[in-house]
Order: C-alpha cells, then sequence, then structure tokens
C-alpha cells in the first residue's frame, strides 16, 4: 500500500469542524499533548510501517 | 555507610619480577573486573595459561551492574560458576511501568518453560566478582596478579611488551597476545591510540543501594514523573541480601556533588518509600551515561573486550551482559590461533561480529535513553502520550521503553556462517546461539547445551552414520547424533531446531550455529567447519584435500 494523497474523507467540512472544535477549549500545551496522542492512536491505525515512513517523510518536508 | 566487606586479595611480587627476567606470556588479561576475569575463565578452559593483572586488590566498588540475562548464565555455566550466582542473585519476572500516580502496565518477562537458567537474575557486582575470582583461583592456568598497574604497551608483529607497576616498582612482561578488559576509561586503548566515539546524554542519574526490609515484591518498578520526583523518572530494583537498587534522574542541571550528599538524598529516598519504611543508606553516586564504541576490537596483537570496547547506558542491563559475550566469541579463536589451527584472519572476525552486536546494544540503550530522556518538549509530549495511552490500549505498550531485556545479538552477516542452501524451518538460522532444551543421556535427564563440546560439534537428527567425529585438517567435531546419543523425549529439541530426520546442524565452540542443512553430508560439514574457522578457499580446498 502507498500513502493515500487523493481526497479520502467523506465529509471534509464536517471532519475539519470537528478537529478544530476539539481542541477549542484546550490551551496550547494541551492541545499538542492531544495531538500526540491523535497521532499515535492513528499510526496504529495505519500500522503499515511503509506508508508511515511515508507519511512522516511528507510531513517532515512540509507537506509537499 | 556500606555493610558489604570488600575482600583484599593481596598483592604478590612475581617471580618473574624478584629475578628480573623478561618473560614472553601467550595471554595476558588487563583488568580484572566482570569481562578480565570471565576471559581468564575461558582462555584457561580452552586450555590456555593466562595472566591477568589488576591495578587494584579487591572487587568493584560501590553500585554498578546488578541485573544479568540467561546467555552470561549459559556462559559462566559452561564455565562452571553459573549454579551460585542464581543460587545468591534474585530472580524476578515482573516488571511494572507507572506514570505519575498510576500503573501504566506491566509485564512478564515469561520465560520460555524447559531452559535451565532464568530470563534475568539481579546480583550485586562485587559478589559476582568474588565468585569469579574464586573460581580463578581454583584453576591452575590463572595467575591472577593484584596490584600490578599496566602504565605502558608497545606493540611489535607479533608480541607486545608491557610495563608494568607493583608496590615493588616497574617491570617488563611481554605477551603474545593482549585482551585489554580495562574498563570504559581504558589506559590500553589510549597505549595503542584507538578512537572511541559516541553520544553522551545531557543527563545525571543519582544511583543509591538502600538496605531495607520492605514489603516490595520482588518485582522491577519503573516510573515517569512520579509525584514523589516530579518531572523526572525513578528505578526500584531488588538484589540480593535485602539490599534495593534505586535511579533517580535528576537532569543536567543538577550539582553532582550537592545531589550526593544524604542530607539531600534521604528525603527524596524517604518520600519514595514513605515515612515508615526503615532504610539505610549503602551506596551513593552520580553518574553521566553514554553511548560509545572503540573503532577496531582488534588493534595488533591487542584485543579490547567490555567497557574497554563499548560503553552503553544501563538501561537494558547491557554493559557486564554484553561484555561476557565478547569473551565467548573471543576466547576460541584466541586458542585456536595460539595451536596454530586458525591464521590470525579469524580474530578478525572477533571485531566484525562483536562490532556488530555493540552497535545493536548502542542502538537498543540509546532508544531505551531517548525515551527516558526526551530531548525536546515535543518528544517529551510522544512520550508521555505513549505512558497515558498504555495504561488504557494495549498498542501503547510495546512502545513503552523503560529498557529491553538484553538478548544475544545474532551474527547474521558474519563471514563464518555458511549461508542457508536448503529449507530447514525455524529461526535457529546460522549466526544464532544456540538454543537450550531439555533432553536425556542414558535415560537421565540433562540439557543440550551441556552436550556441546569444547572444540565444533555436529548434531544430527536420526540415524544417519556409525561415526562419532567428523575431522577435517586440524580440527575433530564430535558427532551427537539424536537418537543415538542423546534422546529428545518431549521433542522439544527438534521442536527448536525444526528438525525432521535428517537434519544436521554445525555448532561453533562458543555454542553459536555455523551452518545447518536438511540432510548429513560430511563434505558441506568440513568445508563449513573450514570456514567457520577463518580458512580461506584455498586452505580449504587443501586441508579437505
Ligand atoms: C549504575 C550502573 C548500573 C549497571 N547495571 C548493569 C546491569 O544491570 N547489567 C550489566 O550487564 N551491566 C551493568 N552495568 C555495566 C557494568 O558495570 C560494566 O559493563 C562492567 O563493569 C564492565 O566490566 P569490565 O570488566 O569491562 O570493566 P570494569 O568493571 O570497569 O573493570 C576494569 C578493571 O580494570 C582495572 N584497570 C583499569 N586500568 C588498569 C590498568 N592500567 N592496569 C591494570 N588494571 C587496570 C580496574 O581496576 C578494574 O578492575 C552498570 C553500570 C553502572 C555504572
Amino acid at each position: 500500500m502507498m500513502l493515500n494523497l487523493s481526497p479520502n474523507i467523506a465529509d471534509p467540512d464536517d471532519f475539519y469542524a470537528e478537529l478544530i472544535n476539539s481542541q477549542r477549549d484546550l490551551d496550547e500545551e494541551q492541545a499538542l499533548r492531544m495531538n500526540a496522542r491523535l497521532i499515535l492512536l492513528l499510526a496504529n491505525h495505519i500500522g503499515d510501517r511503509k506508508v508511515l515512513t511515508e507519511a512522516i517523510g511528507c510531513a517532515r518536508r512540509g507537506g509537499g | 555507610m556500606t555493610s558489604y566487606i570488600y575482600p583484599k586479595f593481596g598483592y604478590r611480587r612475581s617471580q618473574e619480577q624478584a629475578e628480573g627476567i623478561v618473560k614472553r606470556h601467550p595471554i595476558v588479561v588487563i583488568g580484572a573486573g566482570p569481562i578480565g576475569l570471565t576471559a581468564a575463565l575461558d582462555c584457561a578452559a580452552r586450555g590456555q595459561p593466562v595472566v591477568v593483572l589488576d591495578d587494584n586488590d579487591t572487587v568493584s566498588i560501590g553500585s554498578r551492574a546488578v541485573c544479568y540475562a540467561k546467555r552470561p548464565l549459559e556462559i559462566w555455566d559452561r564455565l562452571g560458576c553459573a549454579a551460585p550466582m542464581v543460587e545468591r542473585g534474585v530472580s524476578w519476572n515482573v516488571g511494572k511501568v507507572f506514570f505519575q500516580d498510576q500503573l501504566s502496565y506491566q509485564f512478564d518477562l515469561l520465560p520460555e518453560a524447559d531452559h535451565q537458567w532464568p530470563a534475568m537474575i539481579n546480583l550485586q557486582q562485587y559478589h559476582l566478582e568474588e565468585m569469579l575470582v574464586a573460581q580463578c583461583r581454583a584453576n591452575p592456568l590463572i595467575e591472577l596478579r593484584w596490584k600490578h598497574r599496566l602504565i605502558s604497551l608497545k606493540q611489535a608483529a607479533d608480541y607486545a611488551t608491557l610495563a608494568v607497576e607493583t608496590p615493588d616498582g616497574i617491570f617488563t612482561m611481554e605477551a603474545q597476545w593482549v585482551i585489554a578488559c580495562d574498563g570504559a576509561n581504558s589506559d590500553v586503548r589510549k597505549m595503542v591510540g584507538a578512537e572511541f566515539t559516541g553520544q553522551f546524554f545531557q543527563d545525571r542519574f543519582l544511583i543509591a543501594d538502600v538496605a531495607m526490609k520492605a514489603d516490595f515484591p520482588t518485582e522491577r518498578w519503573f516510573w515517569f514523573d512520579p509525584p514523589f520526583h516530579p518531572g523526572q523518572s525513578v528505578l526500584l530494583h531488588r538484589q540480593a541480601d535485602n539490599i534495593w537498587r534505586i535511579d533517580f534522574q535528576l537532569g543536567w542541571e543538577a550539582n553532582p556533588e550537592e545531589e550526593k550528599r544524604p542530607e539531600r538524598v534521604i528525603p527524596r529516598i524517604r518520600a519514595m518509600l514513605g515515612e515508615d519504611t526503615e532504610f539505610v543508606l549503602e551506596w551513593v553516586s552520580i553518574y553521566q551515561f553514554a553511548c560509545r564504541r572503540i573503532d577496531n576490537f582488534r588493534q595488533g596483537r591487542v584485543l579490547f573486550a567490555g567497557d574497554a570496547a563499548h560503553q552503553v547506558s544501563p538501561f537494558g542491563a547491557r554493559g557486564a551482559n554484553t561484555g561476557v559475550q565478547d569473551i565467548d566469541n573471543l576466547a576460541w579463536k584466541l586458542a585456536m590461533v595460539l595451536r596454530g589451527e586458525a591464521s590470525e584472519a579469524l580474530l578478525d572476525s572477533y571485531h566484525e561480529e562483536r562490532a556488530y552486536a555493540a552497535d545493536d546494544n548502542i542502538l537498543n540503550s540509546t532508544r531505551a535513553t531517548d525515551f527516558i530522556t526526551p530531548k525536546t518538549k515535543p518528544s517529551r509530549y510522544f512520550r508521555d502520550a505513549v505512558l497515558e495511552l498504555a495504561r488504557h490500549h494495549g498498542f501503547a505498550r510495546p512502545l513503552v521503553n523503560s529498557g529491553r531485556l538484553s538478548t544475544p545479538t545474532p551474527y547474521v552477516t558474519s563471514a563464518l556462517n555458511t549461508p542457508d542452501h536448503d529449507a530447514v524451518p525455524g529461526g535457529m538460522r546460522p549466526g544464532t546461539n544456540a538454543a537450550d532444551a531439555p533432553i536425556a543421556v542414558d535415560g537421565k535427564p540433562a540439557w543440550f547445551l551441556h552436550c556441546l563440546g569444547d572444540g565444533f560439534t555436529v548434531v544430527a537428527f536420526g540415524n544417519v552414520s556409525d561415526k562419532i567425529e567428523i575431522a577435517v585438517g586440524p580440527f575433530a567435531a564430535k558427532l551427537i547424533l539424536v537418537g543415538r546419543d542423546i534422546e529428545d523425549p518431549k521433542g522439544l529439541l527438534a521442536q527448536r531446531y525444526g528438525a525432521s530426520p535428517g537434519t544436521t546442524y554445525l555448532f561453533r565452540p562458543d555454542q553459536y550455529v555455523a551452518a545447518r542443512w536438511s540432510g548429513f553430508d560430511e563434505a558441506k560439514i568440513t568445508e563449513a567447519m573450514l570456514r567457520a574457522s577463518g580458512h580461506d578457499i584455498a586452505d580449504r580446498t587443501e586441508l579437505a584435500a
């Protein structure tokens, strides 16, 4: 499997709102801690080491 | 402070110093720490006389190694001293990891059943060294020379000249081979000009041994960010004689001299153990840890082993554990070279195999240290996230790293291996240390590792030959047939070796698999034996002819 970089989320506006809203009442430190947990949860769900490496590389390059 | 009485081994002037004669010894070991003492025992076990020089006359002072893993115990068993260590030490299986005020998760080393030795024992380094010294003293091939400090070493093509300082002054010795086991600050390394590079961790640890009668279970407890020591980690471990080891992470800013004072240490421990627990401080020291290794384990006639060759942070208990395995790898090779059965090139495989293992240990120790001491705020958030998630979800538990159990590194890339050609199932690939298994000899229960010989051993499943040894050139491998010489009543040997009738293994003298085949073929065995002793293709053809 390769990192999927095409649209894959059914309701993008709704997802984005949910993500932002979930941190609305958190201070910066709490939000960063939550992000760390979220990354780990998602990474484990994906599991595929090659995909994770691709995603880490892609994020590190500034998304390009 | 300490209740342990340090033995004094006593200096004796050697005959060669008294007479002023320069004597050339086959093997001189520098340093009588756990690795130098093991080196002496293993060289002697392989028939070589050995002289050990140590600048001190007692055992390791203070709080050092605690945990010894199964493979070193197997090696010490081969050298006749594992049983008293296990008897004196404390065996444990359960580890608990706490985050803040809660249990994050717990693990069980769950040692596989049907092995002679436990996964891990805890024993103070001074007890361990005392046992090794006693074992050395009982061996007529070993001469321990205390208060003998090496002050210079010069190499010629086929020997080294050593200047040694004793209470009687300085004298000269020569050695065909030197095994440098003089610890992390090795003088010998400086004398030969070897590089020792790696990473120093920007952190300090307070290591305390305390005597107490507490009802803590015999488990390894590790806290991240506990209420009694906020922001840092703490480790509690049991040793023999009701002595407990406590490690407090202090951070880089801590002042070592200040932190060592009992006025500072006692309140820390009291906060941890509770007001009601009575304890007595045995020893306190402050360490900064590093992961480093020497550029080459062989520098001409000098072979480096133990901390002199590599240093690791102690999370995962790898220092002495891996040093003992250096010796396991080195002693048989050195004995073969000294007997003229193999060329010096065999000793280059010592570097190849053990530098590979050292790098693996350093990688593991560095990863554990990075988890325990996050270097940046974002990495600390990840670390804490792992610990929070681990409390509720199984997936995060394997990510928690407070030190991984030390296990042998297989020499998968070694030039001494004969690569697999046939499909023998199972994980006992060439370069792997032999798995033990319960067997029977003459109807009596026994252990498989005890049947492996001092030289090469061939083990075949089934009645494939009527020989008792396979010889080539200077070597004669003992041939063990499962069904003729040993029995496998539980079928565990066959299971652990993925064996069916005809399966054949060749073991090196250090009990590592050199080659394996699905059928018995003498020509292949002799070829593999010569390869495993470092003979090049030209030699192999000549010797096999
Ligand atoms: C806090 C702590 C915890 C540890 N926990 C563990 C653990 O749980 N498990 C584990 O396996 N390891 C552990 N280790 C590591 C372990 O202590 C070392 O790996 C081990 O002592 C190395 O043994 P060595 O024989 O190579 O060197 P050393 O023990 O350092 O011995 C070197 C010897 O050489 C002598 N010497 C030095 N220079 C000269 C000279 N010029 N001439 C003659 N003699 C000389 C010294 O006096 C000394 O006796 C721990 C270490 C520390 C600090």
